[in-house]
């Protein structure tokens, strides 16, 4: 489908939606027919916004939804800024995708567990959507999902949705609760002890901050999932996106080629060294 | 039907003590429900009982000045429910308030200090498990500080 990996195509913003006070969702579709957009769940697109620059961004839509690319970002630098400043109909460069993807497939016959905190919840969206379009070859499906508050929680209406369905646990807290809330309050970590699934047949996925990741697949091991069925997607500063320029370099591996989506295994030490 | 004997004895936090043990602690044990909204405890009242939460959920919260109860924890099915009682002076240092319906078992904090005096192995045995939980209940608090999700320059 891509003829050189470097050469962004145009996308079309056919859909904004705001889904918190710093974060929205882009629905794209090709400015001239290009056919599908294929993608796995877990990999990622770098999007340019024309005169100010290019970053990488996971997709967040349904992997069975060829039609139309969704992203949601969050704003954070001068990329993100301006992308959150967009209108429907206009107009911005799309590579990709790019990268390794969630192992969806490897894990038919077992339980999964989608870990995700803030943010990170977008990358992990594409997996639930295949899982939940198969469900049947699954075991239980448990989502934990922590926000730093209520008014961050992502994809409000979908996460509603999941929870009254009988075939997905999910599980929402935030670090701090204001108002109203009635839900639970502590860091995703503390679901991970009590949550339905079992560990020695589970694959768990995790996405969100670093820190966050570490700590959620120690507590993943304590609970008795294996290290081989962990699985991390990794952040960093990819540039080229095909493994050329080093930007993106995490010890002997390259995040935008060899990830973002790890086994724990091969990072674990990774994830300890600070100069990485 | 379930007693509270075998209710805490397959407890995960009383798992692998004895019979012995399990008896006298049961000796201190009540069944107890709150309403939705109602206080368990409240900061600076005397600390005198623990609860294994058997049902609902519980929100830890201080009260700051200016912005009402805050949340700070909040506590579900098969969780324990206060320390205080351990440690002197015996005063709760949050309120306590059932967000649901709220089952539990109460633990009789006196009744079970002066067990422990009487038994140190008693004793040994649930301070262990108490700062097992301490150190969960620590580790989380300080992912929380990190406030990991907030954008750091």
């Amino acid at each position: 489908m891509m003829s050189d990996p470097m050469i962004p195509r145009q996308y079309r913003i056919s859909r904004v939606r705001r889904e918190t006070a710093d974060t929205f969702t882009l629905e794209l579709t090709p400015v001239q027919d290009e056919g599908t957009f294929s993608f796995a769940p877990g990999q990622f697109n770098m999007l340019y916004v024309f005169g100010v620059g290019e970053i990488p961004i996971s997709i967040s839509g349904d992997p069975a939804n060829p039609r139309t690319v969704v992203h949601t970002t969050r704003v954070v630098g001068t990329v993100t800024r301006a992308m959150g400043t967009l209108k429907r109909g206009d107009v911005l460069g799309v590579r990709g995708p790019f990268g390794s993807h969630w192992p969806v497939e490897e894990a038919e016959g077992n339980d999964v567990v989608i870990v995700a905190g803030g943010i990170g919840l977008a990358p992990l969206r594409p997996a639930l959507f295949y899982i939940l379009s198969r469900r049947e070859k699954y075991g239980r499906v448990v989502l934990l999902y922590g926000a730093r508050t209520p008014e961050d929680i992502l994809y409000r209406r979908e996460l509603g949705r999941w929870r009254a369905q009988f075939d997905l646990d999910v599980y929402v807290t935030v670090d701090r609760a204001t108002g109203g809330w009635r839900g639970n309050v502590g860091v995703v970590t503390t679901l991970i002890p009590r949550a339905p699934f079992d560990p020695l047949n589970t694959v768990a996925m995790v996405c969100g901050p670093e820190v966050m990741m570490r700590f959620t697949a120690l507590e993943l091991r304590k609970r008795g999932v294996g290290a081989d069925n962990i699985f991390l997607s990794m952040e960093r500063n990819m540039k080229c996106a095909v493994g050329f320029c080093g930007h993106c370099q995490f010890g002997p591996t390259f995040v935008c080629k060899d990830g973002p989506v790890f086994p724990y295994r091969r990072v674990k030490d990774l994830l300890a060294i600070w100069e990485l | 039907m379930e007693t509270l004997e075998r209710i805490l004895a397959e407890h995960p936090f009383f798992a692998g003590l004895d019979a012995r043990h399990i008896q006298l602690i049961v000796g201190c044990a009540t069944n107890v429900r709150f309403d939705a909204g109602q206080f368990i405890f409240r900061e600076g009242e005397e600390a005198n009982e623990f609860y294994v939460i058997r049902h609902g959920k519980v929100a830890l919260e201080v009260f700051v000045p200016g912005r009402g109860p805050v949340t700070i924890q909040t506590l579900g099915e098969g969780e324990i429910l206060g320390w205080s009682w351990l440690i002197p002076p015996y005063h709760w240092h949050f309120n306590a308030r059932a967000i649901e319906l709220t089952r539990a078992i109460a633990l009789d904090g006196k009744c079970l200090r002066a067990k422990c005096e009487d038994d140190h192995d008693l004793g040994y045995e649930l301070l262990k498990r108490f700062a097992h939980i301490v150190e969960q209940r620590l580790q989380a608090t300080r992912l929380q500080l990190l406030d990991v999700y907030g954008v750091h320059s």
